[in-house]
């Protein structure tokens, strides 16, 4: 069962791999989008942190409610409403719960995959962090390492295609070839789990 | 962010619809506000801000400068906020979603940012409420240019 310090540390998890990958998230955002995304989501997961570390909630719901609600006011960009909509979604699924299982976890972040979807308007092949959601979230029935790994092929599989939302998509058949940031970043919250189940 | 109204109007019944303009950049926004009220005319007293950039100045979305607009402006008949392109559209979208964020009655309207902005600010000058100013806006998607 995994309780709400498990929760605070994936989300800390998620910061530090965010914060070494910044520079890596940003090139991929140069060639298809504005150039931001890295220092966007640096900025969303420090306030995460910061407000996890002064007042930290008692249930992993809380946790990711109050992660997602940072993440809506701080990031900048799309990926905060974007972002925030999946871990609150994610959140108000695990309720008040002191500990959850990896099964509630999944079916918690399905939600919050649905309603990404929702927001943005997109599904799986648009080129989006969906590409990376969804298998992660499917593979989570497997395991914490399954998800990580399929998120990621899920990232790099947005390589060849071509974007339908976004600003990459004004770009027609030259978003073609360029992984996609959000995707990117989608995975590293996914290895960031399965760094802290370990 | 920039609050401009020219009347100061207190709540009530008869209270104006407020309208906030949201966009990646705080001079469009806040030239926006100025653009409609101007064109909307004399002695208008609908309450307009605008909510553009970051809070440092540079080119984004803030929800905190979208909500700080949306209290600004809220005079109790309601919010019409009118915005550019991706994350203005998905910023208010989930602040609508999280239920307390914003002024009860806010409400995202369908609409161009500069075109509605401009229906929206007239409809609110004549007494219009939330549906009215929202239809207003979202009519100027209708008015093609060739």
């Amino acid at each position: 069962m995994l309780d709400a310090a498990f929760f605070v540390r994936w989300m800390t998890a998620a910061a530090a791999v965010i914060d070494r990958e910044a520079d890596r998230l940003t090139e991929l955002d140069s060639p298809i989008g504005d150039a931001d995304h890295g220092k966007n989501m640096q900025r969303g997961f420090t306030a995460v942190v910061k407000t996890l570390a002064a007042e930290p909630p008692a249930t992993p719901g809380a946790v990711l409610t109050t992660a997602g609600r940072q993440l809506i006011s701080s990031v900048g960009g799309a990926s905060g409403p974007l972002y925030g909509t999946l871990l609150r979604r994610a959140g108000k699924v695990l309720g008040e719960a002191d500990r959850v299982s990896a099964e509630e976890l999944r079916s918690g972040l399905a939600a919050g995959v649905d309603a990404v979807g929702q927001l943005g308007g997109s599904a799986p092949g648009d080129k989006t962090m969906l590409d990376a959601l969804v298998p992660g979230v499917t593979a989570l029935s497997a395991s914490f390492d399954a998800a990580a790994e399929a998120a990621g092929q899920g990232a790099l599989a947005t390589v060849p295609m071509q974007a339908r939302k976004g600003r990459a998509s004004y770009l027609g058949e030259r978003s073609i070839g360029h992984q996609d940031p959000g995707a990117a970043s989608s995975a590293l919250l996914f290895a960031a789990l399965a760094e802290v189940a370990k | 962010m920039s609050a401009q109204t020219a009347g100061g109007a207190a709540g009530g019944e008869n209270a104006p619809v407020g309208v906030v303009l949201v966009s990646h950049s705080g001079p469009v926004a806040d030239s926006v506000a100025t653009l409609a009220l101007g064109l909307a005319g004399d002695g208008v007293t609908v309450p307009v801000a605008g909510a553009g950039g970051t809070p440092d100045g540079g080119l984004g979305t803030s929800a905190e400068l979208i909500t700080k607009a949306a209290r600004t402006v809220d005079r109790g008949a309601g919010v019409a906020i009118l915005v550019d392109l991706g994350s203005a559209v998905l910023t208010v979208k989930a602040l609508i979603a999280e239920g307390d964020e914003l002024p009860e009655g806010a409400r995202l309207v369908d609409a161009p940012l500069v075109e509605g902005a401009v229906a929206a600010v007239v409809a609110a000058s004549a007494g219009a409420d939330l549906d009215a100013v929202a239809a207003a806006a979202g009519e100027a998607y209708g008015y093609r240019k060739e």
